[in-house]
């Protein structure tokens, strides 16, 4: 199901892999007990370990480790009881130690497979190589002085998880579908908070491109990704300039580029590729990283159900449709959301689960997302508890209130924070089905609209809606509109 | 294995070792004395033999995921060559 | 007063207890010595306000009660060691001015016990070398002269050894008690042998190496320079322990040395390995190593041959596991966070002008080794072969251990020799460590004990090494060789200033 691009000389497969860097979630950073806070003053969150001082050692925090292999057994991969530290030597203004501590051929994590959701409903298996541990650099700001380049440590030593993807993507759509995916999973395992503005996830975008069937093309690697649109723009970029390229006889060369939002388009860094040589080697202040299986399912015990099992569950279990589950699992928080509500619901109804979820789900995904994403909240600061959601969908579902009335309901709400039964209360809405009152309602605008009732009466039908919207009126939408349905028409029939 | 000046340019430069013209054909000399020397290892067998990775028989120890650690911004700066406003300075980085 | 500054530490200690004199003397007169003995170029700082200081503390809780083995000790610390608020530079340009804001666990072990630092002392540059001519700050002389078939003493300046050159010396030209010494792959136990004393390489993991500027990770350890084996232990005693900075080290209570130092080694079965007969190996040495083993003997050991097979490969070994590791230790000194910066046109030209002008000769010639071994293409060849000769050389140890307690071998392969003789030919330099590597590559304890004289009169030491974390069984041997060997020599006084 390959987009494929259509160059002058016929088609071309483009080929993608990501490396994603997701920022472990722990208090503390990957080798020192300095804090991982984001925004602190410069240089303030740096111990001696994180600045390289003379003769300081890397002491490896536990909860890194426990973080790096909920992560593998979200994405389903092969945990690696014993890994391996290596150091990547570079120099860099932002790297103290002038080295990474990385892994490079012993990774804590190995390999294992995602299902990506696609835009047309379709899914596709995408293969994971490995999952490392590793530091993060700090940060060098170069507009601040006309000569100087600032250095702030304050991320430098914080634990980074690479998430290597196989090169099984074939399209912009499937790279997002993929990092999209890969976010949900470490948010619902809560090793990473996905926050891709504070760069608590970017990616590093592989592409290459061939004629379909072919070897694997000539990559380049564009760095630092921050936001999945400008992924998808980086993938299209580089996929239509190396087509160009190869259609016009030239070569893509193996070489690192960088991204330029302003323009849409990527460019050759142009420090010498072939400089690089990271001389990778164990690093000899760390032993090799060693734990049991027990240890592993433990962790996996403490897992919380998995989006994919969640889905399938509300589908299977609950009826919702694939779209409504599909939305509901994609934030872990907007599932928890769903599912208290329900609960609180069913107990207010008395009603099974089934028969209230498709009712609750649509509310959750039209009017309480609508009103979220109109205030700019999200779930976790969402104006309406579940508790007063649920009560809203009870006054709707016991007929206190119809539809129409709940959705004011809901913009009272918004507004004043007040519960749903109070502002009924207040403002007097609750639901007429008193049959006496409205047959008296009803006959009172019979007897406005005498012309009107003839003309139904000889045959024009479609003016009973007319009737409704009459009596509507008049009881200011509070009328049970499937009473004033049965109690209209044996009246206007005569 | 022996290394020629282009190849000590390209080592120093690596090691970010500044090395004049003149002293890289000395400088490559020594170098292959020892190396010359060292190459006396691949006589010895070593297939199926384990690399070192500890010489003593310990686990790894981790510590607790608390912040313990820094707060103590003058002191991370005190020594350095060159600092303002909180941040080291570099000599400016083109990208 | 009478003179204090050829005390050795246990007596040191009693004299305290006593009374006799007080840390606040002992301090002074070692300071003394020092000012006195200059010309040796043994200290790069002289930490006297310091001193002074802690010996009053020292005193007070002498009077106290709370006196530890070491408490009003004056001693010397190598420059590798992190001193808060004081010079820490490893001898190197590179680290110009550093003044660390920590303290390394081993000295802060040593001043929370009470004793007292005198000084930062030369060393070769980042530990690189044997003879301590590699220093910025200029060589160490060894307070010992050969003697001429005259019997006249020479006026040829002798290296003291090295790395630690500087912490030997001032032990031997008596200006510190004891010094603290790092050894990588023979740093202080050669120069232990090369100026009469007892030098100490604990197991790998024995000494937190937390604050201790790193050389090549895998082999570092700290460890005593002393008079005797028992002054050895006691510093020992309170230099060693768990630290949880340091992620190799190891958690395992520290023996009290003391009770091990019985003088008997009845039925102990000492190695002797055979590979450790070098061709070229001098006579006197030859000599001295037979001595060795018939004082063993004479003490009711049992002598025992032994092989370790692969011990030819150790010195390549370690000259392509130690520049490896150092060459990405010292990446970290790039002119941005301390020390020596020189400007250049971009950052990698400051780095270059900087690394450039900041490292000596054998650190950039080691550093380049390094890179090179751990390049692209070179990994397998050179670095991963030397780790797996490395397990051999482990395997070849654990097997003699097998069969012994101890092994026997001498320290170095001759006496210390003079002052630029060697420094032009880092080869002929390295083969200094022949005997000491091994040891350090399988992280074995080691001591080197003084057991002779050359022909020359200068000092040679014979060397035993035990089994890891059996510092008890290779002290109470070491011992018993001291007392067998009885060596009072003492270096002429040749270099007080007048």
């Amino acid at each position: 199901m390959a987009d494929y691009i259509h160059g002058a000389t016929g088609e071309w497969e483009v080929v993608i892999g990501l490396e994603i860097h997701a920022q472990v979630t722990s208090e503390a950073k990957l080798f020192s007990g300095a804090s991982t806070t984001f925004g602190a003053e410069p240089n303030s969150q740096v111990s001696f370990v994180c600045c390289a001082m003379p003769g300081m050692l890397p002491v490896i925090n536990a909860e890194c480790i426990r973080q790096a292999v909920r992560t593998g057994l979200a994405i389903g991969c092969k945990i690696n009881l014993r890994s391996v530290f290596d150091r990547k030597n570079y120099f860099y203004a932002d790297l103290p130690q002038g080295y990474q501590i990385s892994q490079f051929k012993d990774p804590i994590v190995g390999e294992g497979t995602v299902v990506i959701d696609l835009p047309d409903g379709q899914t596709k298996i995408i293969g994971v190589e490995r999952l490392h541990l590793e530091q993060d650099a700090g940060k060098s700001m170069h507009d601040q002085h006309p000569s100087q380049t600032y250095v702030d440590l304050n991320r430098s030593g914080v634990a980074l998880m690479e998430i290597v993807s196989m090169p099984d993507m074939r399209s912009a759509a499937e790279a997002g579908a993929y990092f999209r995916k890969i976010r949900t999973l470490v948010r619902y395992v809560g090793t990473c908070d996905g926050n891709m503005e504070q760069g608590s996830m970017r990616a590093d975008v592989n592409v290459s491109v061939r004629r379909p069937g072919a070897e694997l093309g000539t990559r380049t690697e564009t760095k630092n990704i921050n936001s999945i649109r400008y992924m998808m723009q980086v993938i299209d970029y580089e996929a239509r300039r190396q087509v160009d390229i190869l259609e016009q006889g030239g070569q893509i060369h193996q070489e690192t580029r960088q991204f330029d939002p302003a323009t849409g388009t990527t460019s050759g860094l142009r420090s010498k590729e072939e400089a690089h040589d990271y001389r990778y080697f164990p690093d000899p202040d760390l032993l090799p990283l060693e734990f049991t299986q027990a240890f592993v399912d433990d962790l996996a015990k403490t897992l919380p159900e998995l989006p994919d099992d969640k889905k399938n569950r509300l589908i299977a279990d609950l009826g919702l449709s694939e779209y409504n589950a599909g939305v509901l699992v994609a934030e872990k928080e907007n599932a928890d959301y769903f599912e208290e509500l329900l609960e609180l619901l069913v107990k207010k109804t008395g009603k099974t689960p089934t028969e209230l979820a498709t009712q609750a789900a649509n509310w959750v995904i039209m009017d309480l997302f609508g009103a979220l994403k109109k205030f700019s909240k999200s779930i976790s600061d969402s104006p309406v508890s579940t508790v007063d959601g649920a009560e809203l969908l009870a006054l709707q579902i016991g007929g206190t209130i119809s539809g129409r009335i709940a959705k004011d309901v809901f913009e009272i709400m918004l507004e004043s924070g007040k519960n749903p039964e109070q502002i009924v209360e207040e403002k007097g809405l609750k639901q007429m089905s008193d049959s006496g009152e409205l047959e008296a309602i009803i006959d009172a605008v019979l007897a406005d609209h005498p012309d009107k009732v003839e003309q139904y009466r000889a045959g024009k039908d479609k003016l009973f809606g007319f009737f409704v919207g009459q009596v509507m009126k008049k009881t200011r939408g509070q009328a049970n509109p499937q009473m004033v349905n049965q109690l209209l028409r044996p009246r206007l029939d005569g | 294995m022996s290394v020629d000046k282009k190849t000590v340019a390209k080592i120093a430069d690596l090691a970010r070792i500044a090395v004049k013209e003149d002293e890289l054909a000395p400088m490559a000399g020594e170098l292959n004395n020892i190396l010359d020397w060292i190459a006396q290892l691949s006589e010895v067998n070593t297939d199926d033999v384990a690399p070192m990775t500890s010489v003593v028989e310990v686990d790894l120890p981790w510590r607790d995921d608390k912040v313990t650690d820094g707060g103590y911004r003058d002191d991370i700066l005190a020594n350095a060559p060159a600092a303002r406003h909180g941040f080291f300075t570099v000599p400016k980085v083109i990208e | 007063m009478t003179a204090l500054t050829n005390l050795t530490l246990t007596e040191a200690r009693a004299g305290l207890a006593n009374g006799d004199f007080t840390s606040c003397e002992l301090t002074e007169q070692y300071l003394a010595a020092m000012t006195a003995g200059r010309d040796l170029n043994c200290f790069i700082v002289e930490t006297a306000d310091i001193a002074l200081k802690m010996a009053a503390q020292a005193d007070q809780r002498i009077r106290a009660g709370t006196a530890t083995a070491v408490t009003g000790i004056p001693i010397a610390v190598k420059d590798l060691f992190c001193t808060k608020d004081v010079h820490s530079c490893a001898a190197s340009h590179i680290l110009n001015g550093f003044k660390p804001k920590y303290e390394s666990t081993v000295t802060a072990n040593l001043w929370r016990d009470g004793a007292v630092m005198l000084g930062k002392t030369n060393m070769d540059e980042f530990a690189m070398g044997s003879s301590n001519e590699t220093s910025y700050y200029g060589p160490v002389k060894n307070p010992w002269r050969a003697t001429g078939t005259d019997g006249v003493l020479e006026t040829k300046d002798y290296v003291p050894g090295g790395s630690s050159g500087g912490s030997v010396a001032a032990v031997a030209a008596d200006m510190a008690v004891a010094a603290l010494g790092t050894d990588t792959g023979g740093s202080i136990r050669q120069p232990a042998a090369f100026t009469g004393l007892v030098g100490l390489k604990p197991t790998y993991g024995r000494c937190s190496r937390w604050g201790m500027i790193a050389f090549a990770s895998s082999l570092d350890q700290a460890g005593p320079i002393t008079r005797t084996v028992g002054d050895a232990a006691l510093m020992l005693a309170s230099m060693a322990g768990y630290d949880r900075k340091d992620s190799t080290a190891v958690d395992r209570p520290v023996p009290d040395y003391g009770p091990a130092l019985t003088g008997d080694i009845c039925g102990l079965k000492v190695g002797i390995p055979r590979e450790y007969r070098v061709d070229d190996m001098p006579e006197e040495i030859e000599k001295l190593w037979q001595q060795g083993i018939d004082w063993m003997t004479a003490a009711g050991a049992e002598i025992v041959d032994i092989s370790l097979p692969h011990t030819k490969y150790a010195l390549p070994t370690y000259y392509i596991v130690a520049p490896a590791e150092a060459s990405s230790n010292l990446a970290r000194y790039d002119g941005v966070k301390y020390g020596l910066r020189v400007d250049g046109d971009s950052l990698d030209g400051m780095y270059k002008n900087t690394r450039a002008a900041g490292f000596g000769d054998e650190v950039k010639r080691r550093i380049l080794i390094g890179t090179y071994v751990l390049s692209a293409g070179y990994y397998d060849a050179y670095y991963l072969k030397a780790q797996k000769i490395r397990t051999l050389i482990a395997r070849d140890f654990a097997r003699a251990y097998n069969q012994v307690d101890v092994i026997l071998t001498p320290t170095a392969p001759s006496a210390a020799f003079a002052l630029g003789e060697k420094a032009d030919d880092p080869l002929a330099m390295y083969l200094n460590d022949v005997f000491t590597v091994p040891a350090s590559l399988a992280g074995l304890p080691a001591i080197s004990v003084p057991a002779g004289l050359s022909r020359a009169r200068m000092p040679l030491g014979l060397q035993l090494i035990g089994r890891a974390f059996d510092e008890e069984t290779m002290l109470r041997a070491a011992q018993v060789l001291e007392q067998a060997a009885n060596f009072e020599a003492k270096p002429e006084i040749w270099w007080r200033e007048r």
